[in-house]
């Protein structure tokens, strides 16, 4: 194996634990907002350095360009489809979680 | 409510790049996945963003009635109209390779028969297009549209002003 395709494992291993976090995220975390939060940044992350592996690994030619634009457009439009989806529930009147007061001893502090 | 300065900005700048590529998916037809009917979705899929980002009526006056009723018509006015000419020069109908004339050679004959499959599915892309379209608009219409007549599309009640 070359440097660079001991690189790109690296990335696609990483891009695969943050994608995995995210959904991870998405099932665990209590309300609407958080676990937007989680899939909003962890897909963004994720499939940029899974992409981005794959771009390099595939030798350079027309994918490669067509994998750089896809990477961008992710990049772009999947905070913004966040940040309207958001927007959209804070409008609606979603309220945000907070934290429970009776069970402050589960708590960490 | 007032419109996101975010989403609308970036939605703006996307909806030219939604269009190129559904020319792409158009233009990958005959050798790919993709053609007319899929680029026409992706293309009346940047209305849809426009109607999400600009509003309704804002939207219905980038795509008039005026304009995507008659493109409906036009696209299977092109799809049957080069089967057409395909008969007049001498074919059957959609027999491409008459486009070349009657003793080509393999190589003309090929090059006809992509071309005139290009303008079948330009046709059918625009009558996909403006279809999708006109459902989506008349899906969407909100309730103070409902019994307004549109701007321009010449209706009987004569009042075109736009609220």
């Amino acid at each position: 194996m070359t440097v660079l395709q001991i690189v790109c494992t690296g990335m696609l291993a990483f891009g695969a634990i943050i994608m995995l976090a995210s959904a991870a995220g998405v099932i665990r975390f209590p309300d609407f907002y958080s676990r937007l939060h989680a899939g909003g940044k962890g897909d963004t992350l994720g499939q940029g350095a899974v992409l981005l592996a794959l771009a390099i690994l595939s030798g350079f030619s027309l994918v490669t360009l067509k994998i750089v634009l896809i990477i961008f457009f992710i990049f772009i439009f999947n905070p913004t489809a966040t940040h309207a989806l958001a927007r959209g529930a804070w409008l609606r009147g979603v309220e945000p979680w907070t934290k429970p007061e009776s069970e402050d001893e589960e708590a960490d502090e | 409510m007032t419109p996101s300065l975010i989403v609308s900005y970036v939605g703006r700048r996307a909806i030219p790049f939604i269009q190129l590529y559904a020319l792409y998916v158009l233009g990958h037809g005959e050798d790919g996945p993709g053609g007319g009917f899929q680029g026409g979705v992706i293309f009346a899929s940047s209305f849809v963003l426009l109607v999400l980002i600009a509003g309704w009526a804002r939207a219905r006056k980038d795509a008039p009635e005026s304009i995507v009723d008659p493109l409906t018509a036009t696209g299977c006015l092109l799809y049957a109209g080069i089967g057409f000419i395909c008969i007049l020069l001498g074919g059957a109908y959609l027999e491409y390779e008459a486009f070349a004339g009657a003793n080509a050679t393999a190589a003309a004959k090929q090059h006809a028969h992509h071309f005139a499959l290009i303008g079948i599915e330009l046709g059918v892309m625009i009558t996909v297009t403006a279809s999708m379209v006109t459902l989506y608009f008349e899906m969407s219409r909100p309730p103070e549209e409902r019994n307004a007549p549109e701007d321009g599309s010449g209706d009987s009640d004569g009042e075109g002003a736009d609220a």
